[in-house]
C-alpha cells in the first residue's frame, strides 16, 4: 500500500517532528531563514495545549529552554547563525548542567549580520564548542526534508538518553525547500526517567539541584572528566554517516547536507567520464565519522579526497585529521550564500584525476 | 500659480499623497505601470494646484517636487 | 515659480526599498531634512539597527554604523563617548528596541547618554514577516499570535515612551505620528528638539514614531493610516511625556 506523503517545507517539518516526538515546549525569536518553525509552533503548539513563547531575544529563549529542561521537559528552540551566537552562553550552561535539549540552527551566511542565503559556516561553532569550556554537543546534519523529520524526532531521544544538547544543523536551502515527507503512524519515542529534574521535592529524600558551577577545582575537574567519559560513549555508539561507492572509488567526496546532494549528481557525471567517485556524507558532525574516513584513506583504490562545503574550509580540518596524511585532501568552498554548481565540483574532480593540484 | 513634478520611477503608487491632497487633484494612473511595476500617481488638474506641498511631505519616497 | 519642496540632500539618491506606503520613508526624510536645516549633517553619526531598516546606512547621507539587533544604544554610547562633539542618533524598530534591545535602551537612557534614539513603532515585526512585537495590540493577529494577542498567554503591549520617561537620565521623550501634514510637521519639531537636547549636553532624547506596516497588517497604505488613528493612538497616546531640558543637570 502506498504510504501517504505530504509536501512540506523543511522548517515546518522540524516543528511537526518535534511535536510528534512529544515536545510540548518551544521558545524562539524571529530570524530569517528559520522563522517558519516558530510560525508553525505558534499555531500547533498552542492548539495542543503546549507552551509557546516568542521570547524577547535569543538569549532569553535559550534560558527558557534551560528552565524547561531543568524541569524535566522535552524542549526546543530554533534560530539562525547570529541568533545561535547569542545562545552560546546558554548552550555552555546546558552542557555543564547536563540538560537534554534540542537546538535547531538553520545556517545563514556570515560573519556578522551576513546574508540570509544558505551556508555551512557554523560548523566550527557547532562541533568545536561555540560557547566557553570543555564540552560537546551532539550535532546532526540532515540532507533532506525526510531526514529533517526523522532525525529531529531522533534528536529528542538522543538528548534524553545522554542528557546532552542535540543540535540540528540545517541551512537556508533545507529550511526553505519543500519535499514530500512520509510520516510514520507511530513515532519511536524512547522514554527516559529523569529523577534528577527539578519538579518540586515532594516525597523525595534529597532535593534536586541543576547547576554548572563547582568552585573547588578538584570537584570541577572530576565533573569535567565525567563529561568526557560520557562523550566517549557517544562517540562509540552514535556515529552516523552515509557511504557511497567506496569499494572502488578513486576520489572520495566528503560533504554534508546540501553539498552532499549537489555532489551526488557529480558522482553520476564523473562515472560517465570514467572517473570513479565515491562519497562519505557525515550525518552526525559530532561525533565525527573519523573511523570510516581513516579506513577509506588506507584503501589502495582511493587516490584523493575532495571536501565540498559552503564555507572557507571547516569540516575539511576534521577530514584531514582523520585522513592523517595518508592521501591528499582537496577543498572546494563557496560562501556568502552561494552554492557550488555541479560543474565547479566536476571540474575539480577532473583536475584531481589528472594529477593536478586544486 | 503652482505645480508639482512627480518622479515616475520613484513612485510606488501607495496613494498616501492622494489622501493628503486638499484639492483632490491627485489620482493613481490605473491604465499604466511605471518601470517598477506600480500604478504611479499623476496630477489631473494642475491649474487647481496651490503648491501646499502636502503631497510631497506625505510621500515616503521623496518622489514629488513642488514649485510655487 | 520657485521650488518650495524638493528631495533633501540629507538622504542619498538611492531609491528606498521599503514597501509602498511604509512610514519609514517619511521618518528617514524628516530626520535628514532636520539635520540639513540645523547644519549638523556633516557632524552626525547614525546607528542603523536590524529589521526593515537594516540598510538605512545606504539612505542617510551622514556617517552610519550598523549595529547588531537591539544593540544600537550601546553602539551609540561607544561612538558618542569617543566623539563628544558629534551628533549621534539611533534608528530602531519595535523588535530591535523594545524586545531584544530592552536592556540597552533602558540603560542608555538611565546613564543619560547624550544621544537621540528614534523609535519606529508599527506594532509588528516587519522584515521577518509579521511576528508579534512587544507593541502588538491585544487582539491583533500576527504570525505568532495567529488567534489574536491574548493577554493571558502573551501578556500586554509595552508603552515604551512612558517607560523611558520614568528614568531621570531621559530628558526629552515624545510620541508622534505621520498621518497628515500637521502631524508630520509636529514630528519634525520633535526631531529638532531631540537634537537640540543632545547639542546642549543635557542628556538622553527619545522620539517614538507611530507608523504603519501595510504589508504585514494586510491593509492598503491609506487604510493602514486609518487603523493607526483608530487603534494605535488610544493605546499609544501622542504627546510629550517628559521635558526637563530647562532644568539644571544634577551633579
Amino acid at each position: 500500500m502506498a504510504q501517504k506523503r505530504v509536501l512540506m517545507k523543511g522548517n515546518e517539518v522540524i516543528a511537526e517532528a518535534a511535536l510528534r516526538a512529544g515536545c510540548r515546549n518551544y521558545f524562539g525569536y524571529p530570524i530569517t531563514p528559520q522563522t517558519e518553525v516558530m510560525h508553525y509552533m505558534a499555531k500547533k503548539m498552542v492548539q495542543i495545549g503546549g507552551n509557546f513563547v516568542q521570547a524577547e531575544s535569543e538569549v532569553s529563549a535559550i534560558n527558557m529552554v534551560y528552565g524547561a529542561a531543568s524541569a524535566g521537559a522535552r524542549v526546543m528552540t530554533s534560530s539562525s547563525s547570529p541568533g545561535i551566537s547569542l545562545k552560546q552562553e546558554g548552550i555552555s550552561y546546558i552542557a555543564g548542567a547536563e540538560l537534554p535539549a534540542v537546538v535547531v540552527n538553520i545556517v545563514r551566511a556570515g560573519p556578522g549580520l551576513g546574508g540570509i542565503q544558505p551556508a555551512q559556516g557554523d560548523y566550527f561553532q557547532a562541533t568545536k564548542g561555540g560557547g566557553h569550556g570543555d564540552y560537546r554537543n551532539l550535532v546532526i546534519a540532515p540532507a533532506s526534508v525526510q531526514e529533517l523529520y526523522e532525525l529531529t524526532v531522533e534528536a529528542f531521544n538522543l538528548a534524553d538518553k545522554y542528557r546532552m544538547l542535540v543540535m540540528i544543523l540545517g541551512d537556508g536551502t533545507l529550511g526553505q525547500m519543500m519535499e514530500p515527507v512520509a510520516f510514520r503512524d507511530e513515532e519511536p519515542i524512547e522514554t527516559y526517567e529523569k529523577p534528577w529534574a527539578c519538579t518540586g521535592r515532594g516525597d523525595r529524600k534529597e532535593h534536586n539541584t541543576i547547576t554548572s558551577i563547582y568552585i573547588d577545582p578538584d570537584v570541577l575537574e572530576a565533573k569535567n572528566r565525567e563529561l568526557q567519559e560520557k562523550y566517549k560513549i557517544v562517540e562509540e555508539n552514535e556515529v552516523r554517516y552515509e557511504a557511497i561507492g567506496l569499494e572502488d572509488a578513486e576520489i572520495v567526496i566528503t560533504a554534508f547536507s546540501t553539498c552532499s546532494r549537489i555532489s551526488k549528481n557529480v558522482i553520476r557525471q564523473a562515472a560517465e567520464l570514467g572517473i570513479k567517485v565515491g562519497m562519505i556524507r557525515p550525518i552526525t558532525l559530532w561525533p565525527f565519522p573519523s573511523k570510516i574516513i581513516s579506513e577509506t584513506a588506507a584503501k589502495s583504490n582511493v587516490k584523493a579526497f575532495l571536501d565540498v562545503e559552503l564555507n572557507a574550509g571547516q569540516m575539511v580540518e576534521d577530514v584531514r585529521l582523520a585522513v592523517n596524511g595518508q592521501k591528499p585532501v582537496y577543498f572546494h568552498g563557496r560562501m556568502g550564500g552561494n552554492l557550488p554548481t555541479q560543474k565547479e565540483i566536476l571540474d575539480k574532480i577532473i583536475e584531481i584525476h589528472k594529477g593536478g593540484n586544486v | 500659480m503652482a505645480k508639482i513634478t512627480i518622479n515616475d520611477d520613484l513612485c510606488k503608487g501607495c496613494g498616501l499623497c492622494v489622501g493628503a491632497c486638499p484639492k483632490n487633484i491627485l489620482e493613481l494612473e490605473k491604465s499604466r505601470l511605471n518601470s517598477k511595476g506600480y500604478h504611479p500617481v499623476h496630477n489631473v488638474d494642475m491649474d487647481s494646484c496651490i503648491g501646499c506641498a502636502f503631497c510631497a511631505v506625505q510621500c515616503p519616497d521623496s518622489a514629488i517636487t513642488v514649485e510655487r | 515659480m520657485a521650488i518650495v519642496f524638493q528631495p533633501t540632500e540629507g538622504l542619498t539618491k538611492k531609491p528606498l526599498h521599503y514597501c509602498p506606503g511604509c512610514n519609514h520613508g517619511i521618518i528617514h526624510r524628516i530626520i535628514a531634512e532636520t539635520m540639513v536645516e540645523m547644519g549638523i549633517l556633516n557632524d552626525a553619526i547614525g546607528v542603523a539597527s536590524v529589521g526593515c531598516t537594516y540598510n538605512s546606512y545606504e539612505y542617510f547621507s551622514c556617517d552610519m554604523v550598523q549595529a547588531a539587533h537591539g544593540r544600537a544604544p550601546a553602539v551609540a554610547t561607544g561612538i558618542k563617548r569617543t566623539h563628544k562633539d558629534k551628533i549621534v542618533f539611533t534608528y530602531q524598530g519595535d523588535g530591535d528596541l523594545a524586545s531584544i534591545g530592552t536592556a540597552e535602551i533602558i540603560h542608555a537612557a538611565a546613564r543619560g547618554e547624550k544621544i537621540c534614539a528614534f523609535f519606529v513603532n508599527n506594532a509588528v515585526y516587519g522584515m521577518t514577516s509579521g511576528q508579534m512585537a512587544p507593541t502588538t495590540l491585544l487582539g491583533q493577529v500576527t504570525t505568532t499570535s495567529p488567534f489574536g494577542r491574548d493577554a493571558s498567554y502573551q501578556g500586554y503591549p509595552i508603552n515604551v515612551s512612558e517607560l523611558i520617561s520614568q528614568l531621570t537620565g531621559a530628558v526629552y521623550v515624545e510620541r508622534v505620528c505621520l498621518t497628515d501634514y500637521k502631524n508630520i510637521m509636529n514630528a519634525k519639531k520633535a526631531i529638532k528638539k531631540a537634537f537640540e537636547v543632545q547639542m546642549s549636553g543635557k542628556g538622553f532624547a527619545f522620539v517614538e514614531f507611530l507608523s504603519t506596516c501595510p504589508t504585514n497588517w494586510g491593509k492598503e497604505p491609506c487604510a493602514a493610516m486609518e487603523w493607526l488613528k483608530e487603534k494605535m493612538i488610544p493605546q499609544y497616546p501622542l504627546g510629550c511625556f517628559k521635558d526637563t531640558s530647562n532644568e539644571e543637570v544634577k551633579a
